[in-house]
């Protein structure tokens, strides 16, 4: 793989130059010219047993664009150095481009101010984050927290860890058939004891899209913050945080088309003035003496220790890249192939879809009845088919439906029908074979 | 298919995972263990009725792959009317086939159980081959907590 392809010399205005990229959101949205894109990952030139690649586990991780490689590989031949301390040259041209990339994850969200986000490692410790630093400040005993019933382990166990601590209450939004969450018990949930709703933006395992907007306002009524954890939307819708009016939201850059490694954690200002740091050392201090250590400003103050730069660097570029392309078009595109994946699917003998939800997005999670899904993911695997099977960290879920496991195609922007057509084609085989 | 697919799923496997033999649950067990996968959420309850220091019966429960289904099935197939000292040999035999450190010696004495040498090839999964031999062990030694592969 070409990883040390040239680098340009300034970052490309948008990423997707070109065919793809020359038309800007307006009235006329041209479809995707999916081909162009796709020659911009260099991964998908891979040949997997002997077979193309079909890269159908985008819920998991995304492939990075030429762009994304050569802006972390820009980092490291041009400018590598450590960030706000060096009064040399090299420092002050890495810092200047981390700042960069704080600002523009800020404008992809839609935030007031850069100082909202906070640079993380992913998803993951955005809600370690907010648990530990104000969760711990802000719930006590018998108060309670509520999470949905569709929620990744990671939203999901912070929280409960922080119950435990605290001797709070877990409560749970339930899901229907369909795979959405009912919001008349969610209303019953929300009370005086409320402290916080932390909520999935768009389901990993059943692709539900869920109405956090709504959501956000209903907790506000009731006095609670709200975190939602957009890990698997980011790629896929627009986001505007202060239209939500989420006070916190969460993001992994390497499910965006970002390198692994690195994330945000989106909050309101004032939010984050008033809490206590998150982890202590370099960088989140102003001062230190052995008598009384002097905090940081936000965000800096819950950026201990030398940060990801580069990854960093690399999911300003990869925003840029999915702005470029146009999230509306990525979205259209995505849900004409959803569209026909579902079909295709549903046509299938003994093929159950989980997760049917009217608002769904990029992911059809099945279950063949009587295949085990560990044994259609390791043929489909001889066919150069990469997907998810399992639990997708929402055992819950799994619960709810019955599985064990579940096979999960979830898609991006660069996947078409054609590679639908070969899993479909791929399931027949695994029927005749296993039977 | 790819003949590393068509080594992994033998028709002796196929027919194992779609009829596990001694699929029950065993009256009068002396021993019993539950082993879990929490990678793919394969259970497995395994019952042995130990007489005399040897395997007098075995039979299994839960839920699980092809390959887990049909290594659980052959393995009380294969188990019973052994000593423990012998289970607990074969245990390390299937351990270094399925994990590919075995010699061709070791693995001819594996009889039917060499249809299990094709999982090699597939690293994600040796565990879903070898939970119920650890499940074992773990009955023999009569520990009561849930093994699991992790």
């Amino acid at each position: 793989m070409s990883g040390a392809r040239q680098a340009t010399p300034h970052p490309p205005q948008t990423a997707a130059a070109g065919p793809a990229g020359s038309a800007r959101a307006g009235a006329a949205t041209p479809p995707l010219d999916v081909a162009a894109l796709r020659e911009q990952f260099p991964i998908l030139r891979r040949r997997v047993h002997g077979k193309p690649l079909i890269y159908l586990d985008n819920a998991a991780t995304t492939q990075k664009p030429q762009v994304v490689l050569d802006a972390e590989m820009r980092f490291y031949t041009e400018f590598c150095s450590n960030v706000h301390r060096g009064v040399h040259d090299l420092s002050g041209r890495a810092t200047a481009a981390f700042e960069s990339a704080r600002g523009k994850i800020r404008r992809h969200l839609g935030a007031a101010d850069d100082r909202e986000i906070v640079f993380v490692r992913g998803a993951t410790e955005g809600i370690n984050l907010v648990a530990h630093a104000y969760g711990r400040a802000h719930v006590g005993e018998n108060d309670e927290i509520v999470v949905s019933a569709m929620e990744h382990h990671s939203n999901i166990v912070p929280w409960q860890m922080l119950c435990e601590e605290k001797g709070a209450r877990l409560r749970v939004i339930p899901i229907n058939d369909a795979g959405e969450l009912i919001l008349e018990e969610y209303e019953k949930l929300l009370g005086p004891r409320t402290r916080m709703v932390a909520l999935v933006h768009q389901s990993n395992s059943l692709g539900t899209v869920n109405p956090v907007k709504k959501m956000i306002a209903m907790a506000h009524a009731a006095g609670a913050r709200v975190l939602v954890d957009g890990a698997q939307a980011l790629a896929h819708h627009a986001v505007d945080v202060q239209d939500l009016d989420a006070d916190f939201y969460v993001l992994s850059g390497h499910k965006v088309y970002a390198p692994t490694g690195i994330g945000a954690l989106y909050g309101k200002a004032d939010l984050l003035r008033e809490m206590p740091p998150y982890q202590g050392g370099g960088d989140m201090i102003l001062s230190v003496t052995f008598e009384k250590t002097t905090y940081n400003q936000i965000p800096h103050k819950f950026e201990a220790g030398t940060p990801n730069v580069a990854g960093a660097i690399g999911l300003g570029a990869a925003l840029e890249f999915v702005s470029g392309v146009g999230l509306e078009r990525i979205a259209a595109h995505e849900a004409a192939v959803l569209e026909h994946a579902t079909r295709a699917l549903a046509g299938l003998p003994r093929v159950r879809l989980i997760g049917t939800a009217r608002d769904k997005a990029s992911v059809v999670s099945f279950v063949v009845e009587g295949i085990h899904p560990h044994d259609i993911g390791t043929i489909l695997d001889g066919e150069g088919i990469a997907l998810r099977t399992g639990h997708h960290c929402t055992q819950p879920v799994m619960e709810r439906y019955g599985v064990p496991a579940t096979v999960r195609a979830s898609l991006a922007l660069y996947n078409t029908r054609e590679e639908i057509d070969a899993l479909v084609a791929g399931l027949r085989k695994v029927i005749e074979v296993l039977g | 298919m790819r003949p590393e697919l068509r080594e992994l799923y033998q028709d002796v496997i196929l027919d194992h995972g779609k009829r596990p033999r001694n699929f029950r649950r065993l009256e009068g067990a002396t021993h019993h263990a539950e082993g879990f996968n929490p990678l793919c959420g394969d259970r497995v309850r395994l019952d042995l009725r130990v007489e005399d220091d040897r395997i007098a019966d075995a039979a299994f429960q839960g839920q699980g792959c092809a390959i887990s289904t049909a290594s659980a099935s052959m393995m009380t197939e294969t188990v019973k009317g052994l000593s423990l000292e012998e289970a607990r040999e074969l245990f390390q035999r299937f351990h270094s086939q399925v994990t590919g450190q075995a010699g061709n010696a070791e693995a001819d004495d594996l009889g039917k159980l060499e249809v299990f040498a094709g999982v090699q090839e597939y690293p994600a999964r040796v565990k879903c081959a070898i939970l119920v031999w650890h499940t074992l062990l773990s009955a023999l030694e009569k520990k009561p907590e849930t093994v699991s592969t992790e």
